[in-house]
């Protein structure tokens, strides 16, 4: 029977499975950071247990670890210790590798670990991080967990789950010009909803997924989590080969070419079944920007701020006046007339060389507008960083104003010290835009590394389509 | 884990979708160590006036009087009625346990959040979903004070004040874990060898993974 990439990973990492369909399932990668690892690693102590295998684990700092002024340390107490707190489980358990603050490699976790060649099509990859979603790029089979799943995969190498249902995205057509795996990204669940996938793996299939390279696939499957999905992934094709040729934790020569004959095995069968298609068509794609406080609140740039009065729906309404109310914006202001303070490019969506090569390419030359208080390019890795710094991206947001950034999650969430005030209105490259997300009373609208690029230089959100 | 069996128990409604988690347990506690203690700061953002800072004394804040929680109606409450997506956004497993360490022990929505629903099983925590017409009915219900729902896991069923059932599904692993407040590390370290044995296997056929 034709089966879907998603029925392959599932049924090669099958232990065992109980009669109401409850499966033990085998983790090949397992990625650990400092917020979510450290009651996990204190259960296991308790328990006297010890790390199944080690080698599975790659480990970051990356949520508390401040941008700027590395010379310092960590300055909040708190976040040290909590940063100190996986030096030292990482020293007591083991790990594969391990790239704490301040490592030439060290980096947002679901940047570091496809970088490293640490993901790999066909592997089961978990993270007590909900963005883990990201590896899918690879047709690996990978999503976030909670703290009690991380001790449970580190003490049994297994995973207790259940099958979710199969969903195609397709993405049919040719993107235009300025239009984004971001932007594709938001339309898609900006069609579905933030509960659209609930249940759900989701392939991301047709042409124009097939043309996006793996950075904005990665980007793509970054944002399935906002969709609700459990997973997002696309199949193996040349660029997924040619990405990870040479890569540290790549095959080595002598494996090389059994793994990617395995590899090309990694797609869904001709007239596989879904439980759920969606079609999208290129060519309908702008560039997207979120007006409320979900990822589906989200409209082309030509777009203006829905009125909640022609709603019809109650629960949707009052979300949409709790939502105006929240970000401080009047109904029906075209989006492109909406002033920004300031600009955050960066996280695990948008922090990748080629979003940094996107947004350098809108900037050459230009100047931040002068009513933009910050804007702050956060390099996703420390490699990230020395790419950008060898092909001088530095030097072009330098003189544009912009401040450029040590590695790391930094105003995704704003654990660290860069974060919002109240008020405060983000074009930011990020994922989510939720209430206080990027601080306290601060206002988020999720746009491409290109849309929050023109923002910052013109004050307000732009079409970069037509942004010279 | 505290085990879960049957429950009488006062319901607090909350009418907003996709909650998220940044909502339930802000970023700034999640710098905690510990697994416990997180129930103070439960809607941080939303129960208070003023910005909350892991350390703070929350028994001297200013309270948000409208707020859901802050209601003296649903003091003690044991029962998060809530709408769709509740629990969207990151994996923290902080939020069950804010949510847990508050008091509540069941929640009812027509939605969770994948994460976040499987999270609440670890914790002794029952998510419980139910159609959204099901869910618009106990919201009607919930507007009158003292509002109480009887929820029975071994028969996995709700019942309203009026003596109405509704029957909701859980899998047997999750009842079987939940009803006996069972360590899920250990029952699967009863299937080792299993483990063991398709872990070689998986080696022999995939070298380059054991690297
Ligand atoms: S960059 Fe943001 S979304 Fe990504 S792992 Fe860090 S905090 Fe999470």
């Amino acid at each position: 029977m034709a089966k879907t990439l998603y029925d392959k990973l599932w049924q090669s990492h099958v232990v065992r499975e109980e009669a109401d369909g409850t499966c033990l399932i085998y983790i090949d990668r397992h990625l650990v950071h400092e917020v979510t690892s450290p009651q996990a690693f204190e259960g296991l102590k308790l328990a006297g247990r010890q790390p199944w295998r080690k080698t599975s684990v790659v480990a970051t700092a990356d949520h508390n670890t401040p941008t700027n002024e590395w010379d310092k340390g960590i300055q909040d107490p708190i976040s040290r210790l909590q940063v100190e707190t996986l030096d030292a489980n990482i020293k007591e358990f083991g790990a594969l590798a391990y790239f704490p603050f301040k490592d030439q490699r060290q980096g947002i976790v679901h940047v570091v670990g496809p970088e490293n060649g640490a993901t790999l099509p066909g592997m089961t990859v978990v993270c007590g991080d909900s963005h883990t979603s990201t590896h899918g790029a690879f047709a690996a089979l990978a999503h976030g967990i909670g703290t009690s799943e991380v001790e449970h995969v580190l003490a049994t190498q297994t995973l207790v789950a259940k099958k979710s249902k199969s969903m195609l995205v397709r993405v049919d057509g040719q993107l235009g010009f300025g239009v984004t795996a971001k932007d594709v990204a938001l339309a898609i669940i900006g069609k579905i909803g933030t509960a659209g996938g609930t249940g759900y793996a989701i392939e991301f299939g047709g042409d124009a997924i097939r043309s996006l390279s793996m950075e904005g696939r990665m980007t793509l499957c970054n944002m399935a989590i906002e969709g609700g999905a459990r997973a997002g992934m696309v199949a193996v094709d040349d660029k997924t080969i040619d990405y990870l040729q040479g890569r540290p934790f790549s095959p080595n020569a002598e494996q090389w070419d059994a793994a990617v004959a395995y590899w090309r095995t990694l797609v869904s069968d001709e007239g596989a079944e879904f439980d759920t298609v969606v079609t999208l068509r290129a060519e309908e794609i702008e560039p997207q920007v979120t007006w409320g406080t979900s990822p589906e609140q989200v409209l082309g740039i030509s777009g203006k701020v829905p009125n909640p009065a022609a709603e019809s729906d109650p629960v949707k309404k009052g979300s949409y006046e709790r939502a105006l109310q929240y970000m401080g914006l009047t109904a029906d202001t075209p989006l492109a007339q909406i002033a920004i303070d300031k600009v955050f490019i960066g996280s695990c969506t948008n922090s990748r060389i080629e979003d940094l090569r996107a947004a350098a390419s809108v900037v050459k030359g230009k100047k931040k507008a002068a009513s933009v208080k910050q804007v702050l390019i956060v390099p996703g890795s420390g490699l990230v960083k020395a790419q950008a710094e060898a092909e001088g991206l530095h030097q072009i947001f330098i003189e544009a104003g912009f401040e450029w950034r040590e590695p790391g999650c930094s105003m995704c969430l704003a654990m660290n010290a860069d974060r919002l005030s109240p008020g405060e209105r983000c074009a930011s490259t990020s994922n989510r835009n939720f209430e206080g997300r990027q601080g306290q009373g601060g206002r988020t609208h999720l746009v491409s590394p290109e849309m929050a690029a023109a923002a910052a230089i013109a004050g307000h959100f732009v079409d970069v389509r037509t942004f010279a | 884990m505290k085990p879960f069996t049957q429950l009488d128990g006062l319901v607090c409604a909350m009418d907003r979708a996709n909650v998220d988690t940044d909502a339930i347990i802000p970023k700034q506690f999640l710098k905690s160590i510990k697994r416990s203690g997180f129930g103070p700061n439960l809607f941080d953002e939303w129960r208070y006036l003023d910005h909350g800072e892991p350390g703070m004394d929350n028994s001297q804040r200013p309270l948000n009087p409208d707020f859901e929680l802050n209601l003296p109606r649903n003091q003690g409450a044991q029962v998060l009625l809530a709408r769709d997506n509740f629990g969207c956004g990151s994996s923290r497993e902080h939020a069950p346990w804010a949510i847990e360490d508050f008091g509540f022990r069941a929640l009812i929505a027509p939605s969770f959040a994948d994460i976040f629903f499987n999270n609440c099983f670890k914790n002794g925590l029952l998510p419980i979903v139910q159609p959204a017409a099901v869910v618009d009915q106990l919201f009607r219900e919930a507007a009158s004070e003292g509002y109480r729902l009887k929820i029975d896991l071994p028969a996995q069923t709700i019942t309203t004040p009026s003596g109405e059932q509704f029957s909701f599904e859980i899998t047997e692993h999750r009842k079987h874990c939940l009803l006996n407040g069972l360590d899920e590390i250990g029952l699967t370290l009863a299937h080792r060898d299993e483990i063991a044995a398709f872990e070689a296997r998986r080696k022999a056929e995939q070298p380059w993974l054991f690297a």
